[in-house]
């Protein structure tokens, strides 16, 4: 028979020694700093620009600031991050007052900040970052992950840096030709690879996985090929009007939802490749370099597990925002259109995925072959179908 | 005990066997539904695959995959096994949630995964209270029973992970019901009925009969219409197979005005339309301008700026013979509607009063070719070719030329002629220059002059020169009916092979003087004075002309239409769609997010603490179980182990 049980009386009855801080109280000065930071940095673009906003886009800046206080709380990276991320921004954005022709001018502009410059620093800096960490696999030092991790996070702010500057630099080439630059395939590109890079930057401090990191950013780099290809065989770097289908405040939200799954989903392919490669090198060499080096296998499991789950819902999210946005734009929610059917043919994909792990205790080998069979799913529907398929998508054809 | 069939069908229903192979069902079919273009016109993919295939792949509805039997029933199925799915689990949920297993038997906790055990000096009561307290530090909520001196603390937190189980399952047959009430299945019925026949002609609204005709009852469809400014329709089209239906509507749409806005750059930025809608119930008109990404709704109808074209612009052209020297005509047509050109029927599928193109030598800017409009030029036979042409010259390497495009088959690309314009930037020396050529008379008098004009010409007789003056009348008309090409071909039919080098060049020579004094002709005709020599431009002209003269066969037309001046009328097409599926797929996609996010981020967990007298103190045992993130888990696991043994005298 249950007790009657008087919780009150028995908190004062005794010292707990173990009593953890309420939420608040856990925040450190430098949370509240960050805290007022975004608010003011949201308050400033709101005071500024309302008069060139809707509702919508009002209501997306009203979401976004709790969002990143959350984040930034949640996680710390993310706080140097941002502050980094904004002073530059800010930087660069002062220096081309109101004249697009300072970017080839002006120093700093010139050689760092201008959108430019800076992702072709983040291009760099990926490269190197990749190189390190198999560096890091190589030695097993722990310096050399230290650097590794340093250069990932600079290509990240650079990247991001890169994505705030053309933002601005879209206005300066016309009022009305400016536009959150989420448009095309380049740009989409830079906000892969920075998604990417983050959501493994937050696994790797929260589980220790530096040895990871060459793999991830394999996919990252690769991104980055792809990137420096459009940009100097097919010039794709220049800031074009949006057409008029894409000028809507959805797509500042459907896009990044869809990277976030996009990248959700190649990091969980590529932890299921580590998950083969040590799987194979235990049995093969124990005593070898991977199978000592490479994290633990039920680690790897769980990873993959954790980023499929995260990558399936914001695919949700973004699939979701997408049949809204369809629905305003083209006159029906779900028009079968290609790129539609692949982001139904990506989720149903992963959804079987969890329902085999979670209801019938799939995990391990052919979970992980499973991951990586659907990177290439996913894959085809970010791109084979901008090559392959002609649709209502019609922006970013190869 | 045997079971009831009933009970074996719902098991195979809600089996995740069949539901896993339902999901993966469903995205082999989409693949081939990309794979295959849908909704085409029949004719292209007979050209496509075949009339086997075609026959083959039509018999599996290949072509509207989407909206094919098998696909809908797999959809069909997959609703029904997630309902079964859910019906079943939904006990067990609503039982789960306030179930906090607080009869769980020692034996079945040491089993668990994670569990551990531990003496502590102090008694039942404190331990209950600082457990009591840490489990509530961890957001755990517990109940406590007590059985036979042994006190169990069973406690729980996140049970959002069962109830997403429930809204995301729930929500996809929501969202499958929405959609399949907005999907084409009504219509399919209706056919299978016989109560509408798809209409395939090309006909008048007005001609089309009842039985492709939907009444304003219908619930849910998408419709497009085109109306020209200043025109109104209460009327829209269904896209339906290789046809269409007829979708009346309750109101009237009056466009009053359509705009395209562009970006410096000349690419398009914003289309919008300015509608007036007529309904008796309304007071007055309700006027609105919709524009892409900003539609207007009314009644439940959603009306939404699709598209836009041509509206009947009036054209007017001149008519240049190519085949006689006659003098040209003018004529006024309409774009979209027939008009008589000799014996030729003239179809104007398309007028645009501009057309902003990348520049060829820049790649980055872009310029703007001007009008042009599209047309067909149907012979007595049926037979057409269809032509592009541009209403400004445009300029080429410094020099400028009139276009005009020419594809006998609708997928080949237009292959273009270039006409040089004259000094004032007009086609008349080029077309006096080709009608002189196709003018027997003016053409034998230079040909004479010609004849003559050579060292040997002016000592021989007038017969020799008829008879040179005859060839090169042959010559230029082989020139005209099939370039040099022709005239290559004529050599080597007829000269032997040592003597053909020789022959083309004569040849050659004599056809270029023969065109040079024809076009000093034509430039005297002008007005120009010919016994000056070339200046460079007319030099240059004579050059381009002949070349133009040269590839002119290839245009195969009796005539030449110059677009003189147009009057645009634009249309705008609409889209109009009446949806009420989306009043249940919109919430069902709310609550489908708001289930996956707690399935994923608030699973359940579930401590249990079993405390019993052992000695003075207690003996204790702390196990635990979560469904998902085992990692975190056994971190949370660890911690409270850790908490709880603190002060613990471990006897063990
Ligand atoms: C389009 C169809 C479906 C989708 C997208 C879907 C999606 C999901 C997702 C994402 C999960 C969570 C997996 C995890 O947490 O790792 C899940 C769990 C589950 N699904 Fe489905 N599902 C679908 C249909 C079905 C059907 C037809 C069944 C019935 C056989 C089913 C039974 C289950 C069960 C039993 C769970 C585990 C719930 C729990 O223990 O929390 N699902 N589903």
């Amino acid at each position: 028979m249950p007790l009657p049980f008087s919780e009150t009386a028995m908190d004062n009855a005794l010292p707990h020694t173990y009593q953890q801080p309420a939420y608040f109280q856990l925040r450190t000065v430098y949370d509240w700093l960050w805290a007022v930071a975004v608010l003011t940095g949201c308050g400033y673009v709101f005071s500024q620009y309302h008069a060139l906003m809707d509702g919508y886009e009002a209501g997306i800046l009203l979401v976004t600031a709790p969002l990143l206080i959350w984040l930034g709380w949640s996680w710390s990276g993310i706080k140097s991050f941002g502050l980094c991320v904004a002073a530059f921004s800010l930087l660069a954005i002062s220096l081309y007052g109101s004249d697009l022709s300072r970017g080839e001018n002006a120093f700093l502009l010139k050689y760092l900040f201008a959108s430019q410059s800076a992702i072709m620093w983040m291009s760099a800096l990926y490269v190197m970052a990749t190189a390190t960490y198999f560096g890091l696999l190589l030695s097993g030092r722990e310096f050399v992950g230290k650097v590794a991790a340093s250069l990932t996070w600079s290509a990240t702010v650079m990247g991001m840096t890169g994505l705030m500057v053309r933002w601005r630099e879209s206005y300066l080439v016309g009022a009305d030709i400016g536009h959150t630059p989420v448009s095309n395939l380049y740009e989409v590109f830079i906000l892969f690879a920075i998604i990417t890079a983050l959501l493994y930057l937050h696994y790797e401090q929260h589980y220790k996985t530096r040895s990871l990191g060459a793999f991830v950013l394999l996919v990252i780099s690769a991104a980055i090929g792809f990137l420096l290809w459009y940009t100097f065989d097919r010039h794709a770097d220049g800031i074009q009007p949006l057409v008029p289908a894409l000028n809507s405040y959805w797509m500042k939200i459907h896009v990044p939802a869809n990277f976030v799954g996009y990248g959700a989903f190649s990091l969980a392919a590529m932890i299921g490749l580590v998950y083969v490669l040590k799987s194979r090198a235990q049995a093969d060499k124990p005593e070898g370099l991977l199978s000592a080096r490479l994290p633990d296998l039920a680690l790897l499991d769980d990873l993959m597990h954790k980023a499929i789950a995260l990558g399936f819902a914001f695919f949700t999210l973004a699939t979701i925002l997408g049949a809204l946005w369809a629905a305003e734009a083209w006159g029906g929610y779900w028009s079968w259109d290609p790129k539609e059917t692949w982001a139904l043919i990506v989720w149903l994909n992963y959804a079987a995925w969890l329902h085999m792990r979670l209801t019938k205790g799939w995990s391990g080998k052919p979970m992980a072959w499973w991951a990586i069979i659907g990177f290439f799913v996913t894959l085809f529907a970010f791109l084979g179908v901008n090559m392959f398929l002609s649709g209502l998508h019609s922006y970013g054809e190869l | 005990m045997p079971q009831s069939t009933f009970s074996i069908l719902l098991r195979f229903l809600g089996s995740m066997n069949l539901a896993i192979t339902l999901l993966v069902a469903i995205a082999v079919a989409a693949v081939i539904g990309t794979v295959v273009q849908q909704n085409l016109p029949y004719p292209d993919y007979v050209l496509k695959f075949g009339p086997f295939w075609f026959e083959v792949f039509k018999s599996l509805d290949l072509f509207n995959v989407y909206s094919s039997t098998w696909f809908l029933s797999i959809m069909g199925f997959l609703v029904l096994s997630t309902s079964v799915c859910v019906y079943r689990n939904l006990p067990k949920i609503l039982r789960d949630v306030n179930d906090y297993r607080e009869h769980s038997q020692r034996h079945a906790l040491l089993k668990l995964p994670h569990h551990y055990s531990f003496t502590d000096v102090r008694d039942h009561q404190d331990n209950l209270a600082r457990i009591s307290a840490l489990l509530k530090q961890h957001r755990y909520r517990f109940r406590l029973s007590n059985d036979q001196g042994s006190l169990l603390i069973a406690a729980k937190k996140g049970s959002g992970g069962q109830l997403g189980y429930l809204f995301s399952h729930v929500a996809i047959i929501v969202i499958c019901i929405g959609g399949l009430m907005d999907g084409n299945l009504p219509l399919k019925l209706a056919e299978l009925q016989g109560r509408i026949a798809v209409e395939t002609r090309r006909i008048p609204a007005s001609a089309i009969p009842t039985i492709s005709t939907l009444s304003t009852d219908n619930a849910s469809f998408r419709a497009n219409v085109d109306i020209a400014e200043g025109g109104q329709t209460n009327l829209a089209f269904i896209d339906y197979k290789d046809g269409y239906l007829l979708q009346k509507l309750p109101f009237t749409i009056q466009v009053d005005d359509f705009r395209v806005e562009h970006y410096p750059s000349g690419q398009p930025k914003s289309f919008e339309s300015d509608l007036t809608v007529l309904d008796a119930s309304l007071p007055q008109p309700l006027r609105q301008t919709i524009s892409v990404n900003h539609p207007l709704t009314f009644k439940g109808y959603t009306i939404y700026q699709n598209s836009f074209g041509d509206g009947g612009s009036k054209l007017r052209l001149k008519a240049w013979p190519l085949l006689t020297s006659a003098a040209p005509t003018d004529l006024e047509a309409t774009v979209k509607q027939f008009t008589r050109v000799d014996n030729q029927q003239l179809e104007i599928s398309d007028f645009r009063p501009f057309n902003v193109k990348p520049d060829p030598d820049t790649q980055k800017k872009f310029i703007n070719f001007g009008p042009s409009f599209q047309y067909k030029l149907r012979h007595p036979d049926g037979t057409a070719n269809e032509y592009l042409t541009y209403m400004q010259p445009i300029v080429q390497e410094g020099r400028w030329f009139y276009l005009s495009g020419m594809r006998s088959k609708v997928f080949e690309q237009f292959n273009y002629w270039f006409m040089p314009a004259d000094s004032e930037r007009r086609l008349n020396r080029f077309m006096a220059f080709y009608q002189a050529l196709n003018n027997p008379d003016t053409l034998q008098a230079i040909a004479l002059a010609t004849a003559g004009s050579t060292e040997s010409g002016k000592q021989s007789t007038l017969q020799e020169r008829q008879a040179v003056a005859r060839f090169m009348m042959a010559l230029a008309s082989q020139f005209v009916a099939g370039g040099y090409e022709n005239i290559s071909a004529g050599i080597a039919q007829n000269i032997t092979e040592e003597k053909r080098q020789e022959a083309s060049e004569v040849y050659a020579t004599v056809l270029q003087r023969l065109l040079k004094n024809l076009y000093l002709h034509v430039l005297q005709e002008e007005g120009v004075d010919a016994t000056q020599p070339l200046s460079g431009f007319d030099g240059q002209f004579l050059a381009d002309a002949i070349a133009a003269v040269n590839s002119a066969h290839f245009y195969a037309a009796p005539v030449f239409l110059e677009l003189e001046g147009f009057q645009h009328i634009e249309a705008t097409g609409l889209q109009i769609t009446r949806s009420p599926g989306q009043w249940l797929v919109f919430p069902g996609c709310l609550l489908l997010v708001l289930g996956v996010f707690c399935m994923f981020y608030l699973p359940q967990r579930r401590l249990w603490v079993m405390i019993e007298k052992y000695a003075a103190g207690s003996a204790i045992l702390l196990a635990g179980s979560a469904l998902r993130n085992r990692y975190d888990f056994d971190a949370e696991f660890e911690l409270i182990k850790q908490q709880l043994a603190q002060h613990a005298s471990s006897v063990q």
